[in-house]
């Protein structure tokens, strides 16, 4: 395995020349933790493959397995055994250097408590996911705006997140997130700490997103959250089902009548 | 990341907990304060001791044949009566000029000889011979009249200077009638009286006469004193040199008296200079560092969030370690920079206290920064390993 360096991932080469377009595809991934002498599976055969330009929900209850997917996915982790191709290229096996790189340029990340530096302003926690990928300052913050645009904050670009409302803090993890053009945006349970108007602007978002173009992985227990995505996927107990569309009409409308 | 980057992200976490941060950096501004203010006090005293130490002793050699305070008389070695020439031709010499003690028995001295039952006007005075050179050599000044030259000398005239002291005794005042002062019963004439002198003080109450005549009339045989005016900085040759040139064959028989080296000085008083301050400088800097380490490392412990989230966006684990050593560098460089800035002044403040001159090392203010930069590295060290090691999905989870 070569090293990835930066300039292949840096003017998309790599994406552009990939024999097709299948941003990711999981071949038979486990992940097992070592407790001591007890070996906990939490991931057993797992296959997935995600499309350019899909929206793709995870839906799983909590312990299913869901964040160890999200970690292995957004090479913060790697599997046990099986094989891991993003973008055309054998991640699995990356050493740490190399997939910290492929993260940082070509992964995004939205989490439930939006990990925003409070004493940063909103600008600020923008680049920082620029800041280690060899952009210069100037067009960091003529990004960072742009996006900031996009996610309709750029009025809010010096306040520092503390100001900021609960939806208009995802909305700038999310601008923060797409900043870097990533080849894949992870979502992990975005909504999970909003209400639900606030929730519905930020899946809105996520909608014009997916409208613009941008694959998008969605990690959520809610399955009327999972059934605004092209395609769902269910995970339990470490094992991922493919859902159809009237399986998962069926399960929104049976969570309708339970309110 | 450039270091411009790297610096920003470090200052902005620091600027982020501005009260913390001043608290963490008080251990080494105490340390380097306590450093700088010992050093600055030692240079400073030191300095003021070197400056104390006049040009006056500084160039005065001293050489006397009277063996030390328990040498006895008989062991004296005579000095040559040629002792002014032999050692005018040294280099370094600016004058010259021998005396010493006239044996003049049971003779007092009187100005006029009369019997007068209800007053006294004899008195018990030193007499003192001098060589012609003497008055340059001990600085003296003249009230009135003159000093005796070598013609004085070379015809053994009866002619005498008195110092002040004995002048008042003996109600000589003025020299233009050429006042006679008696010896017992030998009469001489005052030529001239002193003003002052700045060495060999004794001629001051003294009646002193050229060694030609003390050795006509009395069982005066050397000089016991040569006293040489050196120029600046020849004071450690001259008395080296001055015994070899005044008795070649035994030159150990005479003892010179130099003036201490003044490098010497400044390094004994600045040795002294505390070193239990600067232990304590030492202690408190200690003490600082262990401040930083703690405090950068509860920021580690409290910012997982934060290194979970910079790890997701692409820093390596050495961006991370770098970033919490900027931070803590910089903490002691805040430090060092505030110490040496306290210290400073106590050494101004002190030097103006006393009317002394604050004497500093161009070293110390450059040098103290650094030190303090250095402590904050090396307190950063520990702190930064950590949060590198830090797994980004632990640091994620643990996060907010």
């Amino acid at each position: 395995m070569t090293l990835v360096g930066a300039a292949e991932y840096s003017d998309g080469e790599l994406s552009a020349t990939a024999s097709d377009d299948r941003v990711l595809v999981l071949d038979g991934i486990e992940r097992t933790y070592t407790t001591g002498d007890v070996e906990v599976p939490a991931l057993s055969d797992v296959h997935l493959t995600v499309r350019r330009g899909e929206y793709v929900s995870v839906v799983g209850p909590s312990g299913s397995g869901k964040s160890t997917l999200l970690n292995i996915l957004g090479l913060l982790d790697r599997p046990t055994a099986g094989s891991y191709h993003f973008e055309g290229l054998e991640v699995a096996d990356l050493d740490e250097t190399d997939r910290t790189s492929v993260r940082g340029r070509r992964i995004g990340f939205v989490f439930q408590s939006f990990h925003l530096l409070s004493h940063r302003s909103v600008l600020e926690n923008v680049t920082l996911s620029m800041l280690y990928t060899g952009a210069g300052p100037a067009e960091r913050v003529e990004r960072a705006t742009a996006a900031l645009e996009s996610v309709g904050l750029a009025h809010r670009a010096s306040f520092t997140p503390t100001r900021l409302s609960g939806g208009e803090r995802q909305r700038v993890a999310v601008a923060r997130a797409i900043v870097a053009e990533p080849a894949l945006l992870l979502a992990d349970e975005p909504t999970g700490n909003l209400d639900s108007h606030t929730s519905d602007a930020v899946l809105a978002l996520f909608d014009e997103l997916r409208t613009r173009g941008l694959t998008i992985v969605m990690i959520t227990h809610d399955a009327s959250i999972a059934s605004r995505a092209d395609r769902a996927v269910r995970i339990r107990d470490g094992r991922l089902t493919e859902v159809d569309a009237a399986d998962m009409a069926r399960a929104v409308a049976q969570i309708g009548q339970e309110r | 990341m450039s270091w411009r980057d790297l610096a920003t992200e470090a200052i902005a976490g620091l600027a982020s907990r501005p009260a913390r941060t001043l608290l963490t950096v008080l251990g080494t501004v105490l340390g380097i304060a306590a450093l700088v203010a010992t050093l600055g006090i030692a240079q400073t005293a030191g300095n003021r001791i070197v400056g104390n130490f006049s040009e006056l002793e500084a160039t005065s050699v001293e050489v006397t044949n009277d063996g030390g305070f328990w040498g006895s008389s008989s062991s004296r070695v005579a000095f040559p009566r040629d002792a002014e020439d032999r050692l005018r031709r040294l280099n370094g010499v600016s004058a010259v000029g021998a005396m010493g003690t006239v044996p003049i028995g049971e003779d007092l001295a009187s100005a006029v000889k009369l019997d007068d039952p209800s007053g006294r006007n004899e008195f018990q005075i030193d007499v003192m011979a001098a060589s012609p050179g003497l008055l340059e050599a001990v600085k003296g000044s003249l009230r009135t009249g003159r000093w005796f030259d070598a013609g004085h000398e070379t015809r053994a005239d009866d002619v005498v200077v008195l110092g002040p002291g004995a002048a008042a005794q003996l109600g000589v005042y003025r020299v233009d009638q050429q006042p006679v002062v008696f010896l017992g019963d030998r009469p001489f004439v005052v030529m001239g009286i002193l003003e002052d002198v700045a060495r060999q003080s004794n001629l001051l109450g003294a009646i002193i006469m050229p060694e030609a005549t003390a050795r006509k009339h009395y069982e005066y045989t050397s000089a016991s004193t040569v006293q040489i005016d050196v120029q600046i900085g020849a004071s450690e040759l001259i008395g080296a040199q001055a015994p070899i040139a005044l008795n070649p064959d035994n030159p150990d028989a005479y003892r010179v008296r130099t003036p201490p080296s003044p490098d010497a000085l400044r390094n004994r008083v600045e040795s002294d200079a505390n070193a239990l301050f600067l232990i304590l400088g030492a202690v408190s800097l200690l003490v600082g560092a262990i401040g930083i380490a703690n405090v950068t490392l509860v920021s580690v412990l409290e910012r997982v969030g934060e290194i979970g989230l910079r790890r997701a966006v692409g820093a390596r684990r050495r961006h991370i370690a770098s970033q919490f050593l900027v931070e803590s560098t910089a903490m002691g460089l805040v430090g060092g920079v505030m110490g040496a800035t306290a210290g400073i002044l106590i050494v101004v403040g002190l030097a103006a206290a006393r009317d002394w001159t604050p004497v500093l090392s161009p070293l110390i203010p450059v040098g103290a920064p650094l030190l303090g930069a250095l402590t904050g590295l090396v307190a950063g060290v520990y702190p930064s390993l950590r949060a590198a090691s830090l797994e980004p999905v632990e640091a994620l989870r643990s996060g907010t």
